[in-house]
């Protein structure tokens, strides 16, 4: 113990939490992927410097109160309506950085059209879209996402496609769209995942300094809660489920 | 038995027990507490502190960012 | 001198949001009053002010990017008409909720439903009563000419600065589509991002050192939902106490008493001459602001006249108010042609005379 203990010194610190995650305990569920998604936001935002020019766009939907872990000016959306709200900031103060937060429930159903519309502008703000499956806040009812066979409080027997239809894959949609300059999907279940996130969300980032137009980042995620198992098997879930549906990599980077 | 490179201090009152860090550890380092934190939870520690290699493995995959991680720096010898 | 110009309802709003300094406007084509984005886009003030000038997807997408600018302190608007202010309610009980100024027009045309093109005055209840959820208020004002509906637009930026709320220009397609002469205001500068920091502390433009500001309206914490809640009512009561406007016509000697508003308001003025040629005493008291309500006012006449008419185009909505002001102590009745008719100044006077002098 006495070499941990000599190794435990500021000197030789190599990761810690970013200064612009604030130190409020996450109201998420253990293991739930939106607290690995803010930190790493947090973590761009403070190694790009931009803490002092940056406005985020809360959803409805689990992270409702994601301005309480973030430290930078926050507006908080009607569910599915932070990219007409992002539009509105960014509009009007086209020199800040502007991003919005989004589970699948605001950005891929009720916030459609908003999603659509915005991505078609090419506003030039940055989206991050948290595609879980399921509706965490309101308790695990299907998603537009949701799998085919997936069970869920309003589908119990499992998402029947003839009657709900095949889960939608907006990220694919929202890439034809010509405002969109980088559509990406990503994971955070793993180290490596977890690091090419970040370097996605740096990318997006940059590219709103650069004027490039949309930028989003689908993170495929997990919802313990909602899928009903440990957070360590929806990891394992989500490999073999998730990923099929939702295959990791870049859909568009121009 | 395996010199320490690196090493992790985990808040165990902020830890929610997910375990998401003992899967990412590639050298099995950490396990879950018997005992719980202030908030019923088995909190992550370092059972197998020898064996750390200061990755930061455990510290970036972890959601609530609990995990602050160390490593030695690399020391000449002779 | 200030300028003089002839022009349409619709186009005196586009013309005064530019000369007041308007930051953005985000907009959806509705008749009848598409004419106030359609003036923006040709003046195209992004040249000259810097105005921000966008078409929305649909209502829902405009009033929300309105949100977003009045969050940043800036003087954002949106116009529409019936069924577009219905698809805002769920924007306006948020910006309410997160005490955000704004300025929506609301044209209004009859319903229900996708109705009539033609004016109407059935928005009312919509505008004052709530239309959105939760215990909320819009400050409502109602022009009557050409020359209000340029009027307002600043009057109720201030407002809605001055007590951090919506506020609505309701007005009707009469209004939006008559010409009349109309003196324009100076052209006044936009605010600077540092004049609105220094005078709006909650925006929200990046924290810049100072602490972060967060502009939501929830709040999970019943008890502490239910102070915000108080705090909403005691500035609804402060804005009640300071903010009524209204204007009266012939009304001293008067027996009988028109309320009514906006093009209503012209009409019944013309009633009132009519009727005074037949000897009957009667008087107009306009509301300029809907909500706040002239309450007061109405029930100061409620001990001087023998009846009040409500005349509106509708089927009877500000008559309500009118009754709960004067408390039973006088008749209260209704007239008014709706889901697109307009009544003439004699159909007025014969509802006086039937409902009031004759019953
Ligand atoms: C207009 C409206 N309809 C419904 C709701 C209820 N509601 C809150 S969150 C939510 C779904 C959230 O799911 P998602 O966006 O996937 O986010 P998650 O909670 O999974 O992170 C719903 C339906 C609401 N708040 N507002
Ligand atoms: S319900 Fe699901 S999405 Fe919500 S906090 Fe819990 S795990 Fe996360
Ligand atoms: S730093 Fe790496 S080796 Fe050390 S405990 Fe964390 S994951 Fe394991």
């Amino acid at each position: 113990m006495s070499e941990t203990n000599s190794i435990i010194s500021p000197e030789n610190i190599v990761y810690k939490k970013s200064p612009v995650l604030l130190d409020n305990t996450m109201h998420y569920c253990p293991g739930c992927s939106h607290g690995t998604v803010h930190k790493l936001i947090a973590e761009v935002i403070e190694e790009m410097g931009v803490q002092d020019i940056t406005i985020g766009v809360a959803p409805v939907g689990c992270s409702v109160l994601a301005y309480n872990y973030i430290d930078v000016d926050w507006q908080e959306a009607a569910h599915g309506r932070a990219p007409a709200l992002a539009t509105g900031i960014k509009r009007l103060l086209p020199e800040k950085v502007v991003f919005s937060y989004q589970g699948d429930g605001d950005l891929a159903a009720i916030g459609t059209a908003e999603t659509i519309h915005a991505c078609n502008r090419g506003e030039n703000i940055v989206m991050v879209f948290i595609n879980n499956g399921i509706y965490g806040m309101t308790g695990g009812q299907m998603a537009p996402t949701t799998l085919p066979g997936m069970k869920a409080a309003t589908c119990p027997q499992g998402r029947d496609v003839s009657h709900d239809g095949m889960p939608i894959k907006i990220s694919d949609l929202l890439a034809q769209l010509p405002g969109t300059c980088y559509v990406t999907r990503q994971a955070v279940h793993t180290p490596a995942n977890v690091r090419k996130t970040k370097k996605a969300l740096r990318k997006a980032f940059e590219n709103q300094l650069a004027n490039k137009g949309t930028s989003l980042v689908e993170v495929v995620a997990t919802c313990n809660s909602g899928w009903k198992m440990n957070p360590v098997q929806s990891n394992e879930w989500m490999e073999e489920n998730m990923f099929p549906m939702y295959p990791l990599g870049d859909l568009k980077d121009e | 038995m395996a010199k320490a490179k690196g090493a992790i201090v985990v808040d165990t009152a902020a830890c929610k027990g997910c375990g998401v860090c003992v899967t990412a550890c590639p050298t099995k380092v950490i396990e879950l507490a018997a005992e719980v934190n202030g908030k019923g939870y088995h909190y992550a520690y370092m059972a197998n502190p020898e064996s750390c290699i200061g990755c930061s493995n455990c510290g970036i995959v972890c959601p609530d960012t609990c995990i602050t991680v160390y490593r030695a720096k690399a020391v000449a010898t002779a | 001198m200030r300028e003089l110009k002839l022009m349409k309802g619709n186009e005196a709003i586009a013309e005064a949001a530019i000369r007041c300094g308007v930051d953005g406007y985000f907009g959806y084509p509705i008749t009848p009053q598409s004419e106030v984005m359609e003036t923006l886009m040709d003046r195209a003030p992004w040249d000259s002010t810097g105005m921000v000038v966008l078409q929305a997807e649909s209502e829902i997408a405009s009033i929300n990017m309105v949100y977003g600018g009045a969050g940043c302190g800036k003087r954002v608007m949106t116009s529409s008409s019936s069924p577009g202010i219905s698809l805002m309610q769920e924007g306006l009980t948020y910006l309410a909720g997160a005490e955000l100024p704004c300025v929506v027009v609301n044209v209004v045309r009859g319903g229900p439903g996708l109705g009539t093109i033609q004016p109407a005055q059935s928005d009312y209840f919509q505008s004052v009563k709530g239309g959105g959820h939760g215990d909320y208020k819009l400050i409502t004002l109602a022009p009557a000419s050409v020359q209000e509906m340029a009027d307002f637009v600043e009057l109720a930026f201030d407002l809605a600065f001055k007590y951090r709320n919506p506020a609505m220009i309701l007005s009707d397609g009469v209004i939006g589509q008559m010409m009349e002469k109309v003196e324009l205001g100076e052209f006044k500068p936009r605010w600077t991002n540092e004049y609105i920091e220094k005078n709006y502390p909650w925006v929200t433009m990046g924290k810049n050192g100072r602490e972060r500001n967060i502009i939501t309206s929830v709040q999970l914490e019943p008890s502490v939902q239910e102070a915000f809640n108080h705090k909403l009512q005691n500035k609804y009561r402060e804005c009640e106490e300071n903010e009524v406007r209204y204007e009266e016509y012939m009304c001293d000697d008067a027996e009988y008493l028109f309320v009514a508003y906006g093009s209503s308001a012209r009409i019944c003025q013309k009633s009132v001459e009519i009727a005074r040629e037949k000897g009957i005493k009667v008087g107009l008291l306009r509301p300029i602001t809907l909500w706040p309500f002239p309450t007061k006012q109405i029930a100061h006449y409620a001990d001087k006249v023998k009846g009040m008419l409500s005349v509106e185009m509708s089927a009877g909505q500000m008559v309500e108010d009118v009754r709960l002001s004067v408390c039973g102590k006088v008749p209260v009745d209704h007239f008014g042609r709706f889901g697109g008719a307009v009544h003439s100044p004699g159909e007025v006077v014969e509802a006086l005379e039937n409902k009031l002098i004759k019953a």
